[in-house]
């Protein structure tokens, strides 16, 4: 039994990796496959690599989605912070209750919902403002925002919550007034979660598919639009190759966090 | 108390102009008060302990004196200016926090400057006090450092310097050692209140140390559910406690439930039937007979011996039932007939390895009129 329950945990281990990780190996290796045929191995090749980069209408979707996620991050961080320091630090003011709700709710309303719900919003505010004028990258950000904001404002108050709030009287006690303390020493604080909370939103703006798909208009396609209708075609290889791309870039910013937070870690 | 301290104190010299004036305070957190109507003058120069268990609203007194929290009720006055509706960061009073807070992204040159600069001070002169502040509390080396890089001792003189570096009218200090382990607590004290008596500032410190707040303070209030119970210097509270919370609370006390028999002028006999005895207290009150008494007296002024003592105020037989050596002095339990358990504290000035009493051995304690208070709440 000794000896034979080393085996086996190795093997659950093999098991569990290789359950969460081959697809994605198996879209790496295929993204070096020669042949057009995505399950027909024919050689290593780069060559849809060369045909990517000439892809114009994959690049101009990557550049869209790229600016709608750095917009919505941003934003999302501004929004959402501001939501988590209301709900920590201002006491129970009246409608506290309410807020930290609705604050909550896009956690757990569906995508479907949230993206017809927009599309109406802006639809009908189209007709009584004149703003948004038609659909695109300005809709789906907004439509972005209103859910990633949500998860920032969750990162940011767990943060805030377990600030020692006598740093903050601390300051004022010095002579700071609050705006100051809140951008020199709260602020600089919780640092971290807001990092957190940008990449958060950055990221689940850059995967978000059905959202967009409600919210977008001609013109402002994002990659996962682009790559679900191409894949309705019928997969290219191309498309594995902007993945193996992805998921490098993804891979680096790993290791920086990681290595990052390690040296932190042996610095206090 | 380290150092001379002036004969008089500011608070006995009528002429004497007070520094913090706490008039009719009260402060409620729901239907719990915090702070009730407390009143409370405070000198200048005086370096002023609130004391009491944990929740008896001393800190809640200090953060409304920092500005934290704003009293339901009454006034404050610092320097004779209304102060009770200034937020914290317009007050001429800077506060020691008991978790130190010391802004963990800023070096130990930054943490003290950080109130400087919030004056808009010239560069020069923000280093200049900067660097007199880490000589006073004995930082120069680590200037730079960050918090999480200093010891317990170290950050709590940091975050001393950074309070007194704006050279406050009041200094605020929340249980300031409380997070120092005992060796390096007693030698705080010390340093502590001489920095006090160096810069001439006044300091009012919160404590539920009551050695702390009689080896440091000139004077201290002792509170007890959001009231103060009594204002002294150390020695008055010790010696002549008004009530039976402040002798219970400050030190040992015996206590023997009674009642006045009579007065005599300034002599009380009090019937105790847990002493088993008649009592005599010396005490300047006029009390009416039967009504209801404590007698307190101090375990190291009750007198232990073998034989019976000459007849004197107070003297008791009994056994002994536990002892306690302590090294520099022993403490006896005495059972009295009345059914009382006696503290009583030697010194033990003589050297030798086996104690004179045993457990079991009978022994009378006694003690004089004047070694004991009177206390009628």
């Amino acid at each position: 039994m000794r000896t034979r329950r080393p085996m086996l945990v190795f093997s659950l281990l093999a098991f569990g990796y290789a359950f969460l990780y081959a697809p994605i190996v198996s879209l790496i290796v295929f993204s070096f496959n020669e042949s057009r045929l995505v399950t027909v191995w024919a050689g290593f090749s780069t060559k849809w690599y060369s045909a990517l980069m000439h892809n114009e209408q994959l690049l101009g979707a990557a550049w869209v989605s790229l600016r709608i996620a750095v917009m919505n991050a941003t934003l999302a961080v501004i929004l959402g912070t501001l939501a988590g320091t209301a709900l920590v630090r201002f006491g129970r003011f009246r409608g506290r209750s309410a807020l930290a709700l609705m604050i909550g709710a896009p956690l757990v309303m569906p995508d479907v919902i949230l993206g017809l719900a927009s599309l109406l919003l802006f639809v009908a505010m189209e007709q009584l403002i004149g703003w948004p004028t038609g659909r695109g990258m300005t809709t789906i950000t907004i439509a972005h925002v209103t859910f990633s904001m949500a998860y920032v404002a969750v990162i940011v108050q767990s943060r805030l919550v377990r600030l020692d709030p006598s740093l903050e009287e601390a300051a004022l006690d010095l002579g700071a007034w609050p705006w100051k303390v809140f951008f020199v020493i709260t602020l600089p604080l919780i640092a971290p979660a807001l990092a957190a909370g940008w990449l958060l939103a950055f990221t689940l703006s850059l995967d978000d598919l059905v959202i967009a798909s409600f919210t977008s208009g001609p013109g402002a396609s994002t990659l996962p639009m682009v790559v679900y209708s191409s894949v309705r075609l019928g997969v290219s290889p191309e498309i594995n190759a902007l993945a193996t791309v992805l998921v490098l870039l993804v891979t680096i910013g790993i290791v920086i966090a990681g290595i990052s937070m390690q040296r932190r870690a042996k610095h206090s | 108390m380290a150092g001379p301290k002036p004969a008089l104190g500011a608070w006995q010299d009528p002429s004497a102009a007070p520094l913090v004036e706490i008039r009719n305070v009260t402060k409620t957190f729901g239907s719990h008060y915090a702070v009730d109507d407390v009143s409370l003058t405070i000198y200048p120069g005086e370096f002023f302990s609130l004391l009491g268990a944990s929740g008896c609203g001393k800190t809640t007194l200090l953060r409304m004196l920092a500005g934290f929290e704003r009293p339901d009720a009454g006034r404050l006055l610092i320097g004779g200016e209304d102060v009770t509706e200034l937020p914290p960061y317009r007050r001429p009073v800077n506060m020691m926090f008991q978790s130190y807070a010391l802004f963990p992204h800023l070096s130990v040159a930054d943490n003290i400057a950080f109130g400087l600069r919030q004056e808009k001070l010239p560069r020069a002169e923000i280093r200049e006090r900067v660097a007199a502040m880490l000589e006073l509390v004995r930082m120069g080396d680590f200037a730079g450092r960050k918090p999480d890089q200093l010891s317990g001792g170290q950050r709590q003189r940091v975050a001393l310097a950074r309070s007194l570096v704006k050279q406050p009218k009041l200094l605020l200090l929340d249980e300031p050692l409380g997070a120092l382990d005992r060796k390096l607590r007693e030698h705080t004290q010390f340093e502590l209140v001489n920095i006090q008596e160096r810069l001439g500032i006044t300091f009012v410190m919160v404590t539920h140390d009551q050695e702390e707040a009689m080896t440091m303070s000139t004077r201290m209030a002792v509170m007890n559910e959001g009231r103060i119970r009594q204002i002294g210097t150390p020695s008055e509270i010790y010696e002549f406690p008004s009530n039976r919370f402040v002798a219970g609370f400050i030190g040992a006390v015996n206590q023997f439930e009674g009642r006045v028999m009579e007065q005599r002028d300034d002599l009380l006999l009090v019937r105790s039937d847990v002493a088993g005895t008649e009592l005599r207290v010396r005490t300047q009150q006029a009390v009416a007979p039967g009504t209801p008494v404590v007698v307190a007296v101090r375990p190291e002024k009750v007198l232990l011996t073998t034989e019976q003592p000459p007849p004197g105020d107070n003297s008791l037989s009994g056994s002994v039932e536990e002892i306690a050596y302590l090294g520099d002095v022993s403490i006896y339990h005495v059972r009295v007939p009345g059914g009382a358990l006696v503290e009583a504290q030697l010194t033990n000035r003589a050297r030798r390895a086996v104690a004179p009493l045993t457990w079991g051995d009978p022994a009378w304690i006694a003690w004089g009129a004047d070694d004991a208070v009177a206390l009628l709440e």
